[in-house]
């Protein structure tokens, strides 16, 4: 599994800094880590009062609206694709970043494809959790292959319909 | 009509170079089909019983006569020499090449078509009424907001992996001929009440969500009785949204709009859309004026003539023809300018399966659309093509050359005009042939005299209970189902998809395939006896009820 993260061309390869804390695990004392929902909200004093970095992973039923006043003090908000035709992670990535004004790492993980890089971009997403052998490659060319959008997003591209009034 | 600008151009183009390149990967089998198969869907190609098929948009039924001419040299350069005209206005190709598929698409994207969105669990074509922009009773031509629409949904990034399907229908007219109730969401055009409900005069939308066919059919249900046009992007995003994230993914077949509006409520439904859309109504998804007005101005009329409404040559010939008079009867529709008049051209012909059309008829309805009506075609969802603006002076000159090419089939709104899905002829999922069905139908009351007499009628056929030929929704439905490894035909009741829509009823237990069509001619005997004055045949059902038909078919009530 590669952790990709976007640039402005392509993007680069990083590593996890965050360690996942599985449902019948303690919270570790220290270091960065990654939790459920539902771990967040029981051990929420403590989990943001931390001095390392604190992750939420979204199951793909679970919304993210729960999560609106705590954004400040999360750093990484993983949404997960079960499959990749469960399209919900792409109404939540959008929700956090356009409604809730997030602007911590977004990181879609599961079933994460080449052929939806193009979406998940679009949608607010800069980290990806790929399978694929070839990923770096594939970001590299695969979400550029179709370049006109005609939906406003808050990746800030300009639509068609923006280029053709020139605003 | 409308035209691509440089945008559009540029995005079907990446996009079929985009097509291009999975297909070489599956080619090579750098992608495996499990893998490949979303993509493909993505571009409308299917993996049918026999073959590949790929069904081409033909956004809201709208096509110039070079568009229908690239259709129909596709057919005869890459398929079998003919196309099927679908109830979704698109037109599938039952036997292309998958290497072929590329410069297929490839060919489309000339004359500014594709097949983006043509299945998959995404918003697909937006369909409208067959007369947009030549009806006497429209209120605005819908085609502008299908187009606006259509670019929206083209590609969203947040809606490409719904639960479900997602089908929109605008009319622009309060006759409905977009069957709007029947799909995911329905627009209808409409004026303000100045009560509310939008001010006196605007022009805006009244939204309809949770309509389906398929198994558990349901009529829409009002959501919002007006909403102004700048908004429309915005509600359909707030619709979608909540859709997208409420939408039961554990079953497909209870994941359809209409059953989330069922298991919620609609007023709860609703509420939620509302709430959605205070959030962004404000947005940039506003629709900015001069956007509009661009769009808009793509659909003004033609320039017509200044005619008398009544043509001498038209009515010379009907007074010394019968069958020109049936036809003009039948398929022709009132123009809203003076003199002018829609031809629908049937592609129902006794005896052969509804929808085909062949290259050449193709060819010729390009050059009929040419020579009358300013080179525009349209696709009816059910099945045919229209001429829209033709001068009804020209009409014995336009009737004689459809009779040439078998294509004045004067048979539209009767009997024998079926909906009918492809069935176990070509698709995976069905259980019975649809086709036969109607092709013997159309032999039994090929007389012109006994479907006039008849009159407005409507049958439609499913090959099985995914309902792609609409059976609930017509005046008579014939489902096929299969009986421990036979064929077998249930018969419907009472349906219809027009403004007054209603789903049918089933009438009892079901029938073999040889003996459906004797319970059509005998439920036919049974509506023309009973009728009263001019109804029509689902009138007279709905006021005598289901009884009189069940005692003449199995005999007791």
């Amino acid at each position: 599994m590669a952790l990709l993260e976007k640039r402005d061309s392509g993007a680069v390869l990083i590593v996890d800094r965050y360690s996942k804390v599985e449902e019948d695990a303690a919270t570790p004392e220290s270091g960065d880590v990654l939790v459920s929902l539902e771990r967040l909200e029981a051990e929420r004093e403590s989990l943001l009062a931390r001095a390392d970095s604190v992750g939420v992973w979204l199951r793909s039923d679970q919304s993210p609206s729960g999560l609106a006043d705590d954004l400040g003090k999360i750093e990484l908000v993983a949404l997960d694709f079960p499959v990749f035709s469960d399209g919900r992670a792409y109404s939540s990535a959008r929700l956090l970043r356009e409604r809730y004004g997030y602007r911590g790492e977004l990181r879609a993980v599961g079933d994460v494809l080449a052929e939806q890089l193009g979406f998940m971009l679009r949608s607010g997403f800069d980290t990806f959790e790929m399978a694929s052998p070839n990923a770096l490659e594939e970001f590299a060319t695969i979400p550029k292959e179709v370049r006109v959008v005609y939906q406003p997003t808050g990746d800030g591209l300009a639509t068609a319909t923006e280029l053709r009034l020139g605003t | 009509m409308y035209h691509y600008d440089e945008y559009d151009h540029a995005l079907v183009k990446d996009r079929v170079a985009q097509f291009r390149r999975q297909v070489e990967r599956r080619l090579s089998g750098d992608l495996t089909e499990e893998q490949f198969r979303p993509l493909r869907l993505m571009n409308g190609l299917y993996l049918q019983l026999h073959a590949y098929m790929l069904r081409v948009a033909i956004p809201y039924g709208t096509l110039d006569s070079r568009q229908l001419r690239k259709l129909a040299y596709i057919a005869r350069r890459y398929d079998k020499g003919y196309g099927h005209f679908t109830t979704r206005q698109n037109l599938q190709y039952n036997w292309p090449k998958l290497e072929e598929t590329p410069d297929i698409l490839a060919e489309l994207a000339e004359v500014e078509m594709h097949a983006i969105q043509t299945s998959g669990n995404c918003i697909r074509n937006t369909t409208s009424d067959q007369y947009a922009g030549a009806a006497a009773d429209e209120i605005e031509d819908p085609r502008i907001w299908c187009e606006i629409v259509r670019q929206w949904s083209t590609l969203h990034p947040e809606f490409s992996f719904l639960p479900r399907k997602f089908k929109v229908a605008i009319t622009g007219s309060e006759n409905d001929r977009a069957a709007v109730r029947v799909h995911d969401i329905g627009l209808i055009m409409k004026h303000g009440d100045g009560e509310g409900a939008g001010e006196a005069g605007e022009v805006g939308f009244e939204v309809i969500v949770g309509g389906g066919l398929g198994r558990t059919p349901f009529l829409g249900k009002t959501i919002r009785p007006f909403l102004a046009k700048e908004d429309l992007l915005s509600y359909l995003e707030a619709i979608l949204r909540t859709y997208n994230m409420l939408g039961r993914r554990d079953n497909k077949y209870k994941a359809r709009i209409k059953v989330t509006l069922h298991e919620t409520g609609a007023e709860e439904f609703a509420r939620l859309v509302e709430e959605e859309w205070a959030e962004i109504k404000e947005s940039s998804l506003k629709l900015p004026k001069p956007e509009m007005d661009r769009i808009a101005a793509h659909f003004v009329p033609p320039e017509f003539r200044a005619l008398e409404s009544r043509a001498t040559a038209e009515e010379e010939r009907a007074a010394g023809d019968p069958a020109f008079a049936s036809w003009v009867r039948n398929n022709i529709v009132e123009h809203k300018a003076s003199g002018y008049a829609i031809a629908n051209i049937s592609l129902k012909p006794v005896g052969l399966p509804p929808g085909d059309a062949t290259s050449e008829q193709m060819d010729l309805v390009a050059d009929l659309a040419d020579e009358y009506s300013f080179g525009e075609i349209r696709v009816t969802h059910t099945q045919n093509l229209v001429l829209p603006h033709v001068e009804r002076s020209r009409l014995p000159e336009l009737y004689d050359r459809l009779l040439a090419a078998g294509l004045a089939t004067a048979n539209v709104g009767l009997l024998s005009d079926i909906i009918c899905c492809p069935g176990l002829d070509y698709c995976t999922l069905a259980s019975a042939r649809s086709i036969p069905i109607s092709t013997q139908i159309s032999e039994r009351f090929a007389d012109q005299g006994r479907l006039d007499l008849v009159g407005q009628m409507q049958i439609k056929i499913s090959g099985c209970i995914n309902a792609c030929g609409h059976h609930h929704v017509g005046h008579i439905g014939i489902l096929g189902v299969d009986r421990k490894g036979e064929e077998h035909y249930q018969i419907q009741l009472g349906g219809s998809a027009s403004e007054d829509a209603s789903l049918g009823k089933i009438l009892g237990r079901g029938f073999s395939a040889d003996q459906v069509v004797d319970v059509v001619e005998q439920l036919v005997d049974v509506y023309v006896e009973l009728r009263e004055g001019d109804e029509r045949f689902i009138d007279t059902y709905r006021r005598v009820g289901q009884a009189p038909f069940k005692e003449k078919v199995y005999g007791t009530a």
